[in-house]
Order: structure tokens, then C-alpha cells, then sequence
């Protein structure tokens, strides 16, 4: 079956139903492997055992840009092909991607205070991901703010869209201005400028965190999809009534 | 382990990161619960009818 016959709400929900636990134990056994080895690694020559926490926070932030791509292409299927998934996608990867943002958040917090001096600094990176989340939650607003799905849904599509500048400008940051943020280690064209007993634990544990955040968008768009389905029946027994 | 002069800093990140993610599993499997019950009572309900 092509994989666009998928993207058919009863299908997804037949899919998301055997996917869901099986990816979730796969995502489980990632994290644990990556977290595990990560704990064991030689501590940093530089930062000592505070590089610890680079084993969460590094996931977290390349999926709070992740997540919000993942909304973007939604929010261009929605006002584009106005296919009936699209806005459930949206609603649920804003759901997550704002959660994984907050996380980034934190742990860099966390994570700059020892290492830089500072919880927090209004520095290009660090301002940048802000925006983002800031945006994640002015679509989450959006949708709160109507009634009607669709008509949320394009509004929180326009503001996904317009938003989607933002991406660029947090991952270009580092490069673009002077900042306290490191740049980019593990994605340098060439090699990677970090020790394989570091970068190996940083790659299970970010494919790990990869697969939880399917599964949770997965989950995400049944429950949605499920609300829908309540909603039109509601309107239904209603209309029914009226006659 | 001795995570150095740090622990609290390195604890804090992956306790927050943990109860987060757990908080957002179960809120989503309770939503899930809540969703399918409602869509099965008012699927029923319109059956009767």
C-alpha cells in the first residue's frame, strides 16, 4: 500500500494503534542505551561531569526545530491541500515541539549556570529559541481560541508559517553573531568535533528521543482525531434534536 | 557515581526532564480514555435513535 493511503484518519488510527506501543518500547530502549552510556562516559576534559547533561538537552533542542518544521509542512497542508490530517499534525506537533522546547529551555538553564556563570543570557541562540517557543505557544493559543477546528487550525497554520523564519535563525545564530552558545559539534561538514565515547551515547539517546516524539505526536492525533469525531456527533444528536 | 561539585545542576535537568515527559505520557493516555468513552456513549446514543 502506497504511504499516502496512511494518511487517511481511519487508517491512522489502525496504524497508530500497532504503532504506538511497539515504537514506544523501541523509543524506551534508546533512551535508556544512550542515557546508560552517556553516564559512563569519561567526563569532559573541560566541562568535567556537567556534560552530562548534554545527553538531553542537545535531543531536546534539535527536536524543538524539528517539531516545528514538522508543523510548518502541516500548516502547508492545511491552507494548500486542506487535507483532513494536516491540522490534526499541526495541533499535535505544536503539543509536543512545546514541550521538548521548554525541556531545551530548562536543561540549558541548568546547563549554563556552572559553565557559563548565568542561568540565562539575552544572547542570539538563547533569545532565538525563546522566540520559538513563544510561538509555539501563540499557536497553542490559536487553537484554544476558536471553536471551530478549521477555522483554528488555518489560523494556527499562517502563524506556523510565518514563524518558520525563526528556524533558520536559531541554527544559524552561532555562526551569525557573537554568541556565548557553542557552535555546531556534531553536525559540522567534515567530522564531528566530539570524542565517539561522547557522541555515540548522544546519538542513541537523540534517536530515542526521536521515536518518543512520534509516538507522542502519533498519540497526539488519535486523541484528536477521537475529540472530532465526538464533536460532529455532538452536532448530529443536536441537529436530530432541532427537527 | 561522584558527579563533582555539579550534581545538583546535572540531577535537576534529568529530574525535571523525567517528570515533564512522564506528566505529558500519562496526561495524553488519561485524554485518551476521556476521548474514547465520550465517542463510544454519544456513538451508542445516536444508535438508539
Amino acid at each position: 500500500m502506497p504511504l499516502i493511503d496512511y494518511a487517511n484518519p481511519h487508517r491512522f488510527q489502525r496504524l497508530a494503534a500497532r504503532l504506538i506501543p511497539l515504537l514506544g518500547v523501541v523509543s524506551g530502549t534508546l533512551i535508556v542505551l544512550g542515557l546508560a552510556t552517556g553516564w559512563v562516559a569519561p567526563a569532559d576534559y573541560q566541562q568535567g561531569e556537567m556534560v552530562k547533561v548534554m545527553y538531553i538537552h542537545v535531543p531536546f533542542a534539535w527536536l524543538s526545530l524539528g517539531g516545528y518544521t514538522v508543523m510548518a509542512i502541516s500548516a502547508l497542508g492545511t491552507l494548500v491541500w486542506r487535507h483532513p490530517l494536516a491540522d490534526v499534525s499541526g495541533k499535535a506537533a505544536a503539543q509536543v515541539g512545546a514541550v521538548f522546547c521548554f525541556l531545551c529551555l530548562v536543561t540549558g538553564a541548568l546547563w549554563g549556570r556552572p559553565t557559563w556563570g548565568t542561568y540565562w543570557d539575552w544572547d542570539p541562540r538563547l533569545t532565538s529559541v525563546l522566540v520559538l517557543f513563544l510561538l509555539y505557544l501563540g499557536v497553542l493559543a490559536l487553537w484554544r481560541a476558536f471553536d471551530d477546528p478549521l477555522r483554528a487550525g488555518r489560523a494556527a497554520a499562517i502563524l506556523a508559517l510565518v514563524g518558520f523564519i525563526n528556524v533558520p535563525i536559531v541554527k544559524f545564530s552561532v555562526d551569525w553573531w557573537n554568541s556565548i552558545h557553542q557552535g555546531a559539534s556534531v553536525s559540522k561538514l567534515g567530522a564531528p568535533t566530539i570524542d565517539p565515547s561522547m557522541l555515540y551515547p548522544l546519538l542513541f539517546s537523540a534517536l530515542g528521543f526521536f521515536v518518543l516524539f512520534l509516538v507522542l505526536h502519533m498519540a497526539l492525533m488519535r486523541n484528536e482525531l477521537l475529540r472530532r469525531r465526538a464533536r460532529t456527533l455532538r452536532i448530529l444528536r443536536a441537529a436530530e434534536a432541532e427537527q | 557515581m561522584n558527579l563533582g561539585a555539579h550534581a545538583f545542576f546535572i540531577l535537576a535537568a534529568y529530574g525535571i526532564a523525567a517528570v515533564t515527559l512522564a506528566a505529558l505520557m500519562i496526561w495524553i493516555a488519561l485524554d485518551y480514555r476521556v476521548q474514547q468513552r465520550r465517542v463510544r456513549e454519544l456513538e451508542e446514543r445516536v444508535r438508539k435513535r
